[in-house]
């Protein structure tokens, strides 16, 4: 009872959050709708008693993806009207991806009715039961070759952005931090000895 | 006194809980905010002693002739309530006031699930140390906020600053304490203390020292202190994030969060690193004898230690440059802690020391 009130309280504001996400004129604030949808679906993780998933949503979308992405819109100046020029050009694209989307979850909403019951309650789960143990357990053995595979794409994604970005400008000037650091006293200062001149 | 018990008994069993449990979260949250209050007289008292000055000496509590300045945070508090709130003319007004708030709720949200002593944790979560590191990084919202809603050059540099320096740090901060879940085996802030339990040398701090030195470092970066503070950079960008923040908008951004903060990390150095609420005279003395009891009071002690630290470093490094923060954090402590995984997941294969149990 209690949960199914907390799914829809959630639920309404993920949408709310989403629709916020599209209509806002600021893209800032349009960045902070999407961080509270993220969190809105992470709580119905929660909800599912999936909180490792649940947590990583919130450590990784909203703590590290969004921080970089208000991180470059801060900076841009965004000029909204140039922006709404082109809303009428994408604006049948965007319906059909629309329609596209609203059709299937139609249907998945629809399917419960075709005697396949999607909506049954998932069996409680076992005293001690760990989400992470789990997820460990079948990531490092069954899925073992994926989970590297996937992991072998994010390092090679990491480094072609740096690859592609890397500018080596002729007569750049910067500074070597390790020869900064690795400075000697003897190689900056000398100490004269200087003979103390008699007063008169 | 048994009037009260049978108005107690009264109330339905749910609602009990209730009320205790809300009791226990405020009891929790003054704790913390009233430690920040005196916090910040001690850093003052600590760094002008070291500087041979005296710091706050002027106001008493209650008129006492003893412990002069002790009711300086008192003060302080009162004076920045009654300021007037400031709103720049063309600031973001409704980010501008969210701003604090983010930052003061992620800072008390984390709390939850800290462990205080054997018995007493709010929430006993089974992903606590995943949580801990959620909310903390969630705190940099409040300042990129403030630096943007405010609408001016100064602000929004601190807010680049602070965003940069704290994606760097969460990283080697979130390599370290996988090697604290690797030598606890879970997740939950109470089993990791109670993984290192049986004596001082048990401790993490020993086999995972670099680890904890790594830690301690990048807690000081997050929470945006000395000698990593360019953040606010009072000679650079005058005070960074909140100059734009005044009254009781900038104690809620600025001093409660970042002092909360402040204890926070050092509380969780302790309890991951130095044994929490375990006794050092563990496995020392006898397990009867008192000193040997797990409780509070060694908790307590531990984040004294690491408090004193945070000012200690405070009063004796020059802030650093900003790129060499970054090289730092990028260059150095990434590889560091990466080289110390991977010897830790050797001793683990190998069955040496504590995790010889492993199955």
């Amino acid at each position: 009872m209690l949960t199914t009130i907390l799914f829809y309280v959630f639920a309404t504001m993920l949408v709310g959050a989403s629709i916020g996400v599209v209509l806002s004129r600021n893209p800032v604030h349009a960045a902070l709708f999407l961080v509270l949808a993220f969190f809105e679906s992470a709580a119905l993780w929660l909800l599912l008693e999936a909180e490792f998933l649940g947590i990583v949503l919130v450590l990784v979308y909203v703590g590290a993806v969004m921080v970089l992405f208000l991180f470059v819109i801060m900076m841009l100046d965004v000029n909204v009207e140039e922006m709404r020029a082109g809303l009428t050009r994408y604006a049948p694209l965007g319906a059909l991806v629309a329609g596209i989307m609203i059709s299937e979850i139609a249907y998945v909403v629809w399917a419960r009715h075709l005697g396949l019951n999607l909506a049954i309650e998932a069996p409680p789960l076992p005293e001690h039961y760990s989400n992470v143990h789990e997820l460990g357990a079948v990531l490092y053995t069954d899925y073992m070759l994926p989970f590297q595979l996937a992991a072998v794409v994010l390092l090679i994604a990491i480094v072609a952005a740096i690859a592609l970005t890397m500018r080596h400008r002729p007569g750049h000037k910067k500074q070597d931090v390790s020869a900064q650091v690795a400075v000697r006293r003897n190689d900056r200062l000398r100490i004269i000895k200087v003979d103390s001149e008699n007063y008169p | 006194m048994s009037t009260i018990l049978a108005y107690w008994n009264q109330i339905p069993l749910y609602l009990q809980h209730l009320i205790i449990v809300f009791a226990e979260i405020v009891g929790v949250m003054m704790t913390v905010v009233v430690s920040v209050a005196f916090l910040t007289l001690i850093e003052r008292k600590i760094i002008g002693w070291m500087q041979i000055r005296i710091g706050p000496n002027q106001i008493r509590m209650f008129g006492l002739p003893f412990l002069k300045g002790v009711a300086q945070p008192f003060a302080d508090v009162i004076k920045l309530l009654l300021k007037e709130v400031l709103l720049p003319a063309k600031a973001d007004k409704v980010v501008f006031l969210l701003a604090p708030l983010i930052a003061l709720t992620t800072a008390l949200a984390v709390w939850a699930v800290v462990p205080f002593s054997p018995v007493f944790v709010l929430a006993d979560v089974d992903a606590g140390l995943l949580f801990v590191l959620a909310m903390t990084s969630l705190g940099v919202y409040g300042i990129i906020l403030a630096g943007w809603a405010s609408n001016s050059k100064y602000a929004m540099l601190g807010a680049m600053r602070s965003a940069a320096q704290i994606v760097a740090y969460e990283i080697a901060m979130g390599f370290a304490l996988v090697g604290v879940l690797m030598a606890a085996g879970s997740l939950n802030l109470s089993d990791i203390v109670r993984a290192q339990s049986g004596s001082m040398l048990t401790w993490n701090m020993v086999l995972l020292f670099p680890l904890m030195i790594i830690y301690f470092i990048s807690g000081i970066a997050e929470t945006n202190r000395a000698p990593f503070d360019v953040v606010e950079g009072e000679s650079e960008i005058v005070a960074g994030f909140h100059v734009e923040y005044s009254g009781a908008s900038f104690a809620t951004l600025f001093a409660l969060p970042e002092y909360a903060n402040m204890i926070l990390v050092a509380t969780l150095a302790a309890v991951l690193f130095m044994g929490g609420w375990l006794s050092p005279f563990q496995g020392l003395l006898s397990d009867t004898s008192l000193l040997a009891q797990p409780s509070f009071l060694w908790l307590f002690v531990k984040i004294c230690w690491f408090l004193f630290c945070f000012l200690w470093f405070r009063a004796t490094f020059p802030r650093y440059r900003y790129d060499q923060i970054m090289r730092l954090g990028w260059k150095v402590f990434i590889p560091l802690t990466l080289v110390w995984l991977i010897v830790e997941c050797g001793m683990v294969w190998m069955r040496i020391g504590p995790w010889s149990h492993f199955g």
